[in-house]
């Protein structure tokens, strides 16, 4: 019997029917997500939407050294950049621009300087020019960068207040109104 | 996993690219099936078009309809080349919303029109999986069956893989036009249903799946929801054409 024969075949096809439409509810039943599974703990660290932001520990430019995972609470923006790289330098007004009017409301920015493919006094200079006022770690051994998986600069992630990547950019110059929007997202959710 | 080239100063986004080959061999196909069931390739072509370039105007300014103050003090930042900025939902309602009108203005037939779009459909979502392959994104949970893939920091399912073998194996079925009216929107419905059962089979070994309460998850429960009415409407609309062609 023929697809189009079943078709016209009222019965049949009504009995057909039913047999997927059991057979599709039972399977969705057995495959729910076990209550546990959402509760306990929260996701892998891992440098993708949805997971913890791996955490990392770097000296900062000028001295000093930040933690990520003493950031919790606040609402991260981890962008990582080099002095020789155009689109870094094309986007990091409007990075600043958006610190200046949130950071009284709790956004961090760490603009991890990939330092094991650029050099400090470089980058000293870069963000002496740009008048950059956030943080910026220095990734001297590349490990930060491993641990993200850096494909390209700039590449930026957006952590949210419990340590959750919550938005992924790979590639630039990010728009003022792009790095606003996100920024503004999660900086109106509670911890 | 490969989402990006550098090409000099730029990151050409693979997964991008892809979908980008995927809309023109779907047009492709989709206009070649217009000419069988003897609708304008032309207008079956401008459908797809203004629907697409509606979606992705919509997309972005339904993203902006968010985050207004934003976009009002940087209202060039609209022309920015980014995905991140697309609001999925808007797009689909718009771009859908504008291929309609344009049917309609163009008194297209209905079931016809479904039934022409049918196999381009189907090769795009070939192409939604690979791409999702080469970004990563739609991955599976962790196991430790031998097939599976490093990514994310775990062995898990190669969703994307499954996807895009469902999608083959729809795209195939589709292809050979297993019901024998051509233009009763039933080829069409058929790719619908197949593509709801794959999805609520293949979900269950999704790792980013969007879960509701019961744990149950969302892309299943909207699935099964989409396999009813297709083969419900699979089933009024064949016994239509049956009808119609008693009478004539």
């Amino acid at each position: 019997m023929t697809q189009a024969d079943l078709l016209r075949d009222n019965r049949r096809w009504t009995t057909a029917m039913i047999v997927v439409l059991i057979l599709s509810v039972g399977w969705t039943f057995l495959s729910r997500v076990p209550q546990a599974a959402t509760v306990n703990g929260g996701p892998p660290p891992s440098p993708r939407e949805g997971f913890s932001a791996p955490d990392f520990t770097l000296d900062l430019l000028g001295g000093g050294q930040v933690a990520l995972s003493e950031l919790r609470g606040k609402v991260v923006m981890v962008n990582l950049w080099a002095s020789w790289c155009p689109p870094c330098r094309a986007e990091m007004p409007a990075i600043e621009k958006v610190y200046q009017a949130y950071r009284d409301r709790g956004l961090v920015v760490l603009a991890v300087n990939t330092t094991f493919q650029d050099n400090e006094a470089d980058a000293a200079a870069f963000v002496q020019e740009f008048g950059l006022t956030f943080l910026i770690p220095l990734d001297r051994n590349g490990s930060v960068s491993k641990r993200y998986q850096l494909r390209g600069l700039p590449s930026t992630f957006f952590v949210d207040r419990n340590g959750i990547i919550r938005s992924v950019i790979i590639g630039g110059p990010m728009s003022e109104a792009l790095i606003q929007s996100k920024v503004e997202e999660l900086l109106k959710e509670t911890p | 996993m490969l989402p990006f080239i550098r090409l000099g100063p730029f990151l050409l986004q693979l997964p991008g690219l892809v979908l980008l080959v995927g809309v023109w061999i779907g047009s492709a196909l989709a206009e070649k099936e217009a000419e069988r069931l003897k609708l304008s390739p032309a207008d079956v072509y401008n459908l797809i078009f203004y629907g697409l370039v509606a979606g992705l105007i919509g997309a972005r300014l339904a993203y902006a309809a968010q985050y207004l103050s934003a976009y009002l003090a940087n209202p060039l930042s609209l022309f920015a080349l980014t995905p991140a900025t697309l609001s999925p939902n808007g797009g689909l309602v718009i771009g859908a919303a504008i291929a309609t009108l344009f049917g309609w203005r163009k008194k297209m037939a209905l079931r016809r029109t479904l039934d022409a779009l049918a196999p381009g459909l189907a090769a795009f979502m070939i192409a939604f999986g690979v791409a999702h392959f080469l970004s990563g994104d739609a991955f599976g949970s962790s196991t430790k069956l031998p097939w599976a893939i490093y990514l994310w920091d775990d062995y898990r399912h190669p969703s994307q893989v499954y996807e895009t073998l469902a999608a083959l194996a729809a795209f195939a079925i589709v292809w050979k036009r297993p019901v024998d009216k051509p233009g009763d929107g039933v080829n069409f419905l058929l790719l619908v249903s197949l593509s709801a059962a794959a999805r609520v089979f293949l979900e269950a070994f999704r790792g980013d799946s969007v879960i509701w309460l019961g744990g149950f998850r969302a892309a299943q429960v909207i699935g099964l929801l989409a396999l009813a009415a297709s083969l419900w409407l699979m089933r009024v609309w064949a016994q239509r054409e049956s009808q119609s062609a008693q009478m004539l």
